[in-house]
């Protein structure tokens, strides 16, 4: 017997209003716990060091619209940029890899974004020296109708290889559905990014699907605007308005597409160096066509001014959770000091020394405190794995209920010293206990 | 000698301020165990006496010497020590922790010691005052006669040479104070342990061969000699 379990003792004493204070703890801690990981998974996911990139090309406007649109997937696609642009651009000096991608509609089961790019996609890591890895071996996008999906896509589709599925354009809400089908050959290792939830496709099976050329009168806009040589040929087909493509009308994907009216959403740019990522940012920012960005500093615009104040908010309102479930601690402990004061007269004149009954006091609040933390830990990841699928869906962000955040760690020591300082009044009271009189009571 | 008191002296101070007189012992002792039955009018100082002679109340001036150790002279945490490791402590009522079953309320008396805990011990003192089939009944499953026996078997858990009842067997019928008398007294003699019992009861007195009359703050002066 020490003290520890004579504490555990009195708190057992009194189960009622013990586990009451503790369960108010463990309410607070479980909010903050899981304010942490939800946060903690987020900050990761907008702050990857590298996205195997360092620039994103796109149309001129907001780069973190073109980032959210372009990498997570997450905001619909801004106006699209020539495919000769991409050309020109992957010949460009400062350029070591330039992946073109093209993207603005969903798959008609699951609602999950298409992605159509080249197959040199796949090399470039998915974050700092992660590679792709694909989990069920296939080929990577050898015809236009080959598709290769996420993990999570697989999981929630029930996807494997050899699966066929429709396209929807434009996103979910639209009903209009291709009815070209995709097949899939590859299924990609989960990765933790949004590529997870993504569906690729080659450019060629993009484009292939009819909407996905565009009115030719806007093509040619787009071409001139890019100072690119607009073909006779287009011209012709643009002035007979009868054989013209419109967005939605015809079905006629049998011939070859001319470059010039191939159309990327945004290309994803490794610099040589860093010298030649700024050189290179500089030179297409000047330039009306297009804006290069690096996804780091709008990210983390974003992270310092909407997600870090966010997430300061929850945290100080579960933090005065805890203070008020603390309080509660101390009304629960301090209240029950008047009937103990026999029990503490009795240990003093058993030879309890004054300290021995004090920490008796401060073990058992600094005790609540923490069975409440531990409690609160392990709601807080239950509902982090009760609430993850509700933020897949809605944000497509994938937050792993296992997933531990360093501060939860300093939760315990806080837990502690709060607990302590909740116990020193009663353990003071307990203290200054005048045995004779207690005992005479 | 177990115990000598030597010119002690309390007082409590008066709501209206000056002091009144509770104790006045000009000279006490006890010898190894002997076993002394203190009687007095309520009110008399009694329990006073046996809370300065445990160090829980301090006197103004005199000495309480307990086993040639002068606990007058002691600070309070070695004070704190020397109670749990020589003096036991048996009260009228309300002896345990409701919290702590018999077993562990005498386990209570031996961690405060600082020897820890021995629960062989305990269950044989348990056994021995014959709670053997109780040890882990917590106080409101038991009958007050076998809470002070519980109470019994914690004071004698330190190997006390002294041990301290106020009013032990105040609270049970005439059967049961017969049976914790004997126990208590048995108990002492056979550990060697000298008893100081508190009593209001001339029966109970009786039955001491030394019966000692704590009457208008004095302890009788024949007392002094001792047997
Ligand atoms: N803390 C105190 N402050 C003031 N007076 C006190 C205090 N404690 C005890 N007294 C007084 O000291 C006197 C002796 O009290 P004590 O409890 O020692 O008597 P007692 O002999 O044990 O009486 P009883 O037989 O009724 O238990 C009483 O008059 C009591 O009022
Ligand atoms: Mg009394």
């Amino acid at each position: 017997m020490n003290l520890v379990t004579i504490a555990i003792k009195s708190i057992k004493q009194r189960i009622l209003s013990s586990s009451l204070t503790a369960l108010s703890v463990a309410l607070g801690v479980m909010l903050m716990v899981a304010v942490l990981i939800i946060n903690g998974v987020v900050s990761d996911l907008f702050s990857q060091p590298s996205f195997g990139f360092n620039l994103v090309v796109g149309p001129k406007g907001s780069d973190l619209s073109l980032a959210l649109s372009a990498i997570y997937r997450l905001d619909r696609p801004g106006e699209p940029l020539p495919y000769l642009f991409y050309k020109e651009l992957k010949e460009h000096r400062a350029v070591e890899k330039a992946v073109p991608i093209a993207i603005g509609d969903v798959t008609e089961q699951g609602g999950f974004p298409i992605v159509g790019t080249i197959p040199e996609f796949f090399d470039l890591d998915y974050a700092y020296n992660k590679p792709f890895r694909v989990c069920v071996p296939g080929t990577f996008l050898k015809t236009p109708w080959d598709a290769v999906i996420g993990s999570r896509v697989a999981a929630t589709n029930g996807w494997n290889i050899g699966s066929e599925f429709k396209l929807i354009h434009g996103g979910a809400e639209s009903d209009h559905i291709h009815d070209e089908k995709f097949r899939v050959v590859g299924v990609l290792a989960p990765t933790g990014t949004p590529n997870d939830r993504s569906v690729f496709v080659s450019l060629a099976g993009f484009w292939a699907i009819s909407g996905h050329e565009k009115p030719l009168k806007e093509a040619i806009d787009r071409l001139e605007k890019f100072r690119y040589p607009v073909p006779q040929s287009l011209r012709d087909k643009a002035a007979k308005p009868n054989k013209a493509h419109d967005a939605h009308a015809g079905h006629d994907h049998d011939h070859e597409l001319l470059d010039e009216q191939k159309e990327v959403t945004a290309i994803f740019v490794r610099t040589k160096s860093t010298v030649a990522e700024i050189a290179l940012a500089g030179e297409i920012n000047e330039d009306v066509r297009a804006m290069a960005v690096n996804p780091i500093f709008p990210m983390k615009r974003l992270m310092t001014m909407i997600v870090d104040n966010i997430k300061l908010m929850l945290l100080t309102l579960t933090s005065l959770i805890i203070v008020i479930s603390a309080v509660s601690i101390f009304v629960s402990i301090y209240n029950s000091m008047s009937d103990r004061r026999r029990e503490i007269g009795i240990m003093r004149a058993l030879g309890a020394r004054r300290e021995t009954v004090f920490t008796i006091i401060l073990a058992e609040s600094a005790l609540l405190c923490l069975g409440g933390g531990v409690i609160g830990l392990l709601l807080g990841h239950g509902l982090v794995a009760v609430a993850s699928p509700v933020i897949e869906a809605r944000s497509g962000i994938l937050v792993n209920p296992l997933s531990f955040e360093p501060l939860e760690l300093v939760l315990f020591p806080v837990l502690l010293v709060v607990g302590s300082l909740i116990g020193f009044l009663p353990g003071l009271a307990a203290y200054r206990t005048d045995v004779a009189a207690a005992l005479s009571e | 000698m177990s115990l000598v008191l030597d010119n002690l002296k309390k007082s409590y101070r008066e709501p209206g301020g000056g002091r009144i007189p509770v104790l006045n012992v000009p000279h006490f002792e006890l010898q190894t165990a002997e076993q002394v039955a203190l009687v007095g009018s309520s009110g008399g100082g009694k329990t006073t006496l046996l809370n300065v002679i445990a160090g829980i109340t301090s006197p103004d001036s005199g000495r309480v010497v307990v086993d040639n150790v002068d606990v007058t002279g002691l600070n309070e945490p070695s004070r704190d020590r020397f109670r749990a490791l020589k003096i036991g402590f048996v009260f009228q009522t309300f002896n345990l922790l409701p919290a702590f079953t018999a077993l562990e309320n005498v386990l209570l008396g031996m961690c405060f010691s600082g020897k820890g805990t021995d629960s062989h011990r305990a269950t044989d003192l348990l056994t021995r005052v014959g709670l053997g089939h109780r040890l882990h009944h917590r106080p409101p499953q038991l009958s007050v006669g076998e809470q002070q026996r519980v109470a019994v078997a914690r004071a004698l858990a330190n190997h006390p040479s002294l041990l301290l009842a106020d009013e032990p067997t105040a609270s049970v019928d005439i059967a049961n104070q017969n049976t914790i008398l004997d126990l208590i007294r048995d108990t002492c003699r056979e550990n060697n342990v000298s008893l100081l019992l508190v009593t209001h009861s001339p029966d109970v007195a009786a039955r001491f061969d030394r019966i000692e009359k704590l009457s208008d703050f004095n302890l009788s002066e024949k007392a002094s000699g001792g047997r």
